[in-house]
């Protein structure tokens, strides 16, 4: 069946291609029904990734974060019409130490491979997750950035010592309004601090049990743990100000992206005896936990439609660059594509 | 649950004998597969269709279940019927399908479609159901892009229409069965013998037949050239 794959060529530039997707007995065939523009779509689209990356990654479909209906699957898992969650993580083997979003052998959509910006997209079964049917459908677009959060905060709990009094996150964008919401329903007891830049950014955070400008921080003011939602190039200076105000033996999860090298304050990492530790993506595991976590927590999905951001109708590649510069100049949010291919 | 919508996908009337050197177009391949297996999963995988009916030349019918057999590993909720003389003939012949098997009512909906425009998109399809539900017809059309120049006499021009309101005629075209079928038949032979497109019998008769979008990538695959044209379109030709 031949499906339309809209791939981005060069940056700001995307080109419409057909794909012959073979009908097997052990792929599913998804058309997807809203699509959310992520950080790392930007880079590619913008072109900020390094030159010799953008020649070995273009052409190639942009978006990893998705939701679609099942439209067929000759194997019988699920019912036609099935809203499922599509999960861009792509192993290609099993491990039991190492997890199947760390496996260098895997492949994840719109990095390694095509990501969602298709007519139908032809999946392994257990690259799919049923969703409530009554859920929002532009939150359950962006049920892969929460997951990734959901998996930093399970590593969190396995590495980190016991005494979670204070947990500090920070970074006033996505990344850190989605990691502090789960992390005050995952562990109410705590007490839950964001650290912005942006007063009428971090007055979104409701949930949170304090929320302070960086430039504010009291120098008395210590946390347990830290996580670290910024990337950029504000990194480092995320990370060192963190260092300064955690208590010792602490864990400082580091999730932000950056394209360069941040320096850090190696001596009171080791005067401290501090924790650094790294996530990316996720797998499937952390979709199933995150999806029970919906169902048991309905005000997750609530406090999360408060970053839909701009949501646009999508038929062609006029609208999909419209979605991409609407989101380049968006305050805050998630920028959902009504994708009506 | 029966949604009352049927896929229609016209492959050709008369088609071509065996032993000919050329097979209908349509089962020439594009890609690692013939052209109407294409076209056909397209409307298989679609779930608002309760049938997915293929009207074939007689001679190509047995061929045409084979490749679905083939290539389509669920396939039941596909049926090969014999087409007509005509194009018109050849829709009339689906819709006596649907009556014979389903029953016809007014609520009724065919979506047809060439067997030779496999680029057709998921959106054209939901938008021609959407169309044919709510006017009674919709014919998939994109803006004339050309000049159209209307020559009566084959030898100077007699006009030039105004291209902002031309358009080019694709498929899917999509209607009210029962009401097409009513007004088709009511027809005399001398007005049956100048259609050549299924909505004109609307038009003919002042019924109001909607616009739905198209695209450019909608081909039909009529000559060689269109096969080169089409594999272009395909990643990696």
């Amino acid at each position: 069946m031949l499906t339309s794959v809209y791939r981005l060529v060069r940056p700001r530039q995307f080109e419409l291609v057909f794909k012959d997707i073979t009908l097997d007995t052990s792929h599913v065939i998804v058309h997807p029904v809203r699509l959310s523009i992520c950080n790392a779509d930007q880079r590619y689209y913008q072109g900020l990734r390094a030159e010799n990356i953008l020649r070995k990654k273009l052409p190639m479909a942009l978006i990893h974060e998705a939701v679609g209906r099942v439209v067929y699957d000759p194997s019988g898992q699920f019912q036609e019409g099935t809203l499922v969650v599509m999960i861009p993580n792509t192993p290609s083997e099993t491990d039991e130490v190492i997890a199947e979003n760390y496996l260098r052998s895997s492949q994840f959509r719109a990095s390694g491979f095509d990501g969602f910006m298709q007519e139908y997209v032809s999946m392994k079964p257990d690259r799919l997750v049923p969703l409530p049917e009554d859920i929002n459908l532009s939150v359950a677009a962006f049920t892969e950035i929460v997951s990734v959060s959901y998996h930093a905060i399970r590593r969190f709990l396995r590495f980190s010592h016991t005494r979670r009094n204070v947990i500090g996150v920070w970074g006033d964008g996505n990344l850190g309004y989605i990691t502090s919401l789960l992390l005050k329903i995952i562990l109410p007891e705590s007490r839950i601090c964001v650290f912005g830049v942006n007063e009428y950014k971090l007055h979104d955070f409701s949930f949170a049990d304090d929320v302070f400008l960086i430039s504010e921080i009291p120098d008395d003011f210590y946390l347990d743990h830290a996580f670290e939602c910024v990337g950029g190039a504000a990194s480092s200076k995320a990370i060192n100000q963190i260092i300064d105000h955690i208590n010792p033996e602490g864990t400082i999860s580091i999730m932000g992206v950056s394209e360069d090298l941040a320096p850090l304050n190696t001596r009171m990492i080791l005067e401290k005896g501090l924790r650094l530790f790294g996530s990316s993506r996720s797998g499937r595991e952390d979709f199933l936990g995150l999806i029970n976590l919906y169902k048991e927590n309905p005000d997750v999905v609530n406090q999360l439609e408060k970053i839909v951001g701009a949501e646009i109708h999508v038929k062609n590649i006029q609208d999909i660059i419209r979605a991409f510069e609407i989101d380049i100049h968006k305050i805050m949010g998630k920028t959902i594509m009504i994708w009506e291919n | 649950m029966a949604n009352n919508i049927f896929g229609i996908i016209l492959a050709g009337g008369q088609g071509t004998r065996m032993g000919n050197a050329e097979r209908p177009k349509q089962f020439m391949e594009i890609g690692k597969k013939p052209i109407i297996i294409h076209t056909i999963e397209k409307f298989a995988i679609h779930s608002a269709f309760d049938k997915v009916i293929v009207l074939s030349p007689r001679a190509w019918i047995s061929h045409t279940r084979d490749l679905i057999r083939k290539y389509i590993p669920r396939s039941s909720n596909v049926v090969v019927v014999q087409g007509g003389s005509t194009r018109n003939e050849t829709i009339m012949n689906g819709i006596r399908y649907i009556e014979e098997n389903f029953g016809l009512d007014d609520n009724t909906i065919i979506v047809t479609h060439d067997s030779v425009r496999p680029f057709v998109s998921h959106r054209m399809i939901e938008e021609n159901i959407r169309a044919a539900q709510e006017c009674g017809a919709c014919d998939t059309v994109i803006p004339a892009t050309d000049t159209i120049v209307e020559s009566a006499g084959h030898q100077f021009i007699s006009s030039i229409p105004d291209r902002s309101t031309m358009y080019q005629g694709q498929t899917p075209q999509s209607f009210r069965a029962k009401k097409l079928r009513d007004i088709y038949e009511s027809l005399t032979a001398a007005e049956k013998q100048i259609l050549t497109d299924a909505c004109k019998i609307l038009v003919l008769k002042g019924e109001k037949v909607q616009l739905v979008e198209g695209d450019v990538t909608n081909i039909k695959i009529t000559y060689p050239s269109d096969i080169r044209l089409a594999e272009a379109l395909m990643e990696g030709k």
